[in-house]
């Protein structure tokens, strides 16, 4: 499984980024190589419009299973999610990505 | 009375709440007293120059944005559109290409640079525009759609509704949206003289100053009008004399005026003091703008 969080950083420390489209960066964790990946999503950021369906556009194609962040994505990036297989996980807020991590597989994380 | 150049102000501020309607929709009522004006409410995400008046409406009508559609049967899924989209407001997921008319500028760049013709551009809604008119005033009024993102084309229609309509009115006054975003600028650019609105505080200043950056880099003619004057401080009196900004006018602070103006009234009746004020206000435009002709 490939899950991907929205987070400030790009290290297990890092904090999640609550926000979806905004998000600093995409970290991507790869269950099976158990490989820890960023992407940079800071020009989508600072764009005045479209960041939410920008950012769903990048995830698209990283193509996680799984997608845990904070606040949850906005109306027009939730469209866009619809498209894609995958599941997605909100109230990640004040966690680090490997707490985030942990309560995922405990269960401890709301799916929408 | 017939002009030689039909003249047109924009009001705007720094922010919301300096009462920049205020000014506008009692300038408007105080022209309308010997010549016929049109005052736009401009700030279509949160018109509510209307408030203030009672006319009949005249005209109504729904105003549409051109935003592309796809079909899927013509296109060859090159990649191109979600590239050349400025605004993220088309998007590409694998086979599907994805529009977001909320978010689209009706730039047409996807449309026209799509090399098999699958993006065509059709007519969405966009807003709402309703004309009154009460005796020698005309009052335009745009309202933006729920959910919809963008607001430049609506201002951009209800301007070219105003031009097309009264054109034959010697003075058109535009109630601009808060703030100094794209839409401020979309509102106020072929505007003959800009009013800034603001008020003696620290705010007030801080948002004076990037107002007063953005009309510089409009090249506009503007000035200031300090409302409220009597609370705060001085400052925003010598930024603008530091800076060389003429002052039109300065409402003074009172009581009865801002409930007056909570209340949806027009206040200038009631206060020759205000009166007085407008009238100023608008020798000032015109002369700023005619050289001193009219
Ligand atoms: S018309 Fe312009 S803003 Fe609208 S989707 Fe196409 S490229 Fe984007
Ligand atoms: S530019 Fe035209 S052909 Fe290319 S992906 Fe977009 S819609 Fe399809």
């Amino acid at each position: 499984m490939k899950i991907a969080f929205t987070s400030e950083g790009t290290s297990w420390d890092s904090l999640i980024d609550p926000r979806f489209g905004r998000t600093e960066n995409i970290v991507l964790f790869d269950e099976e190589s158990k490989e820890l990946t960023a992407v940079d999503n800071s020009a989508v950021k600072n764009d005045a419009h479209g960041a939410g369906t920008a950012t769903a556009q990048k995830i698209f194609e990283l193509k996680p299973d799984v997608l845990i962040t904070g606040n949850g994505p906005g109306e027009n990036a939730a469209k866009a999610l619809k498209h894609i297989k995958m599941r997605i996980f909100v109230d990640a807020n004040d966690l680090t990505v490997q707490q985030a991590y942990n309560n995922y597989k405990s269960g401890n994380l709301r799916e929408v | 009375m017939t002009n030689p150049k039909p003249l047109k102000i924009a009001i705007a501020s720094g922010k919301g709440g300096t009462g920049k309607t205020t000014l506008s929709t009692n300038l408007a009522a105080f022209i309308a007293e010997q010549d016929e004006v049109v005052l736009v409410d401009l700030d279509v995400e949160e018109p509510n120059s209307g408030l203030f008046f009672n006319g009949i409406l005249t005209h109504e009508e729904d105003i549409f944005k051109m935003i592309p559609q796809w079909d899927e049967s013509k296109c060859t899924l090159c990649g191109i559109c979600p590239k050349v989209c400025n605004y993220h407001a088309v998007i590409q997921l694998g086979p599907t290409i994805l529009v977001f008319p909320e978010l689209c500028h009706s730039c047409y760049a996807c449309s026209e640079l799509c090399p098999v013709d699958a993006l065509p551009m059709i007519p969405k809604k966009t807003g709402t525009l309703r004309d009154f008119q009460i005796e020698k005033l005309h009052f335009v009024e745009s309202h933006l759609d729920i959910g919809e993102e963008q607001a430049v084309p609506l201002i951009s229609k209800t301007k070219k509704y105003v031009a097309r309509k009264y054109s034959h009115v010697s003075i058109t006054i535009f109630d601009s949206p808060p703030g100094t975003s794209c839409l401020v600028m979309e509102a106020t650019k072929d505007a003959d003289f800009v009013i800034l609105v603001t008020e003696p505080t620290p705010f007030g200043l801080h948002d004076l100053s990037l107002a007063v950056e953005t009309m510089r880099a409009l090249k506009k003619p503007f000035g200031v009008v300090v409302n409220r004057y009597g609370i705060g401080n001085d400052e925003v009196i010598h930024y603008c004399r530091e800076e060389n900004i003429s002052i039109l006018s300065k409402i003074p602070n009172k009581r009865k005026i801002a409930e007056l103006y909570s209340s949806g009234k027009l206040m200038y009746r009631d206060f020759p003091e205000v009166k007085h004020s407008l009238s100023d206000i608008l020798d000032y435009c015109i002369t700023a703008v005619r050289g001193g002709i009219a």
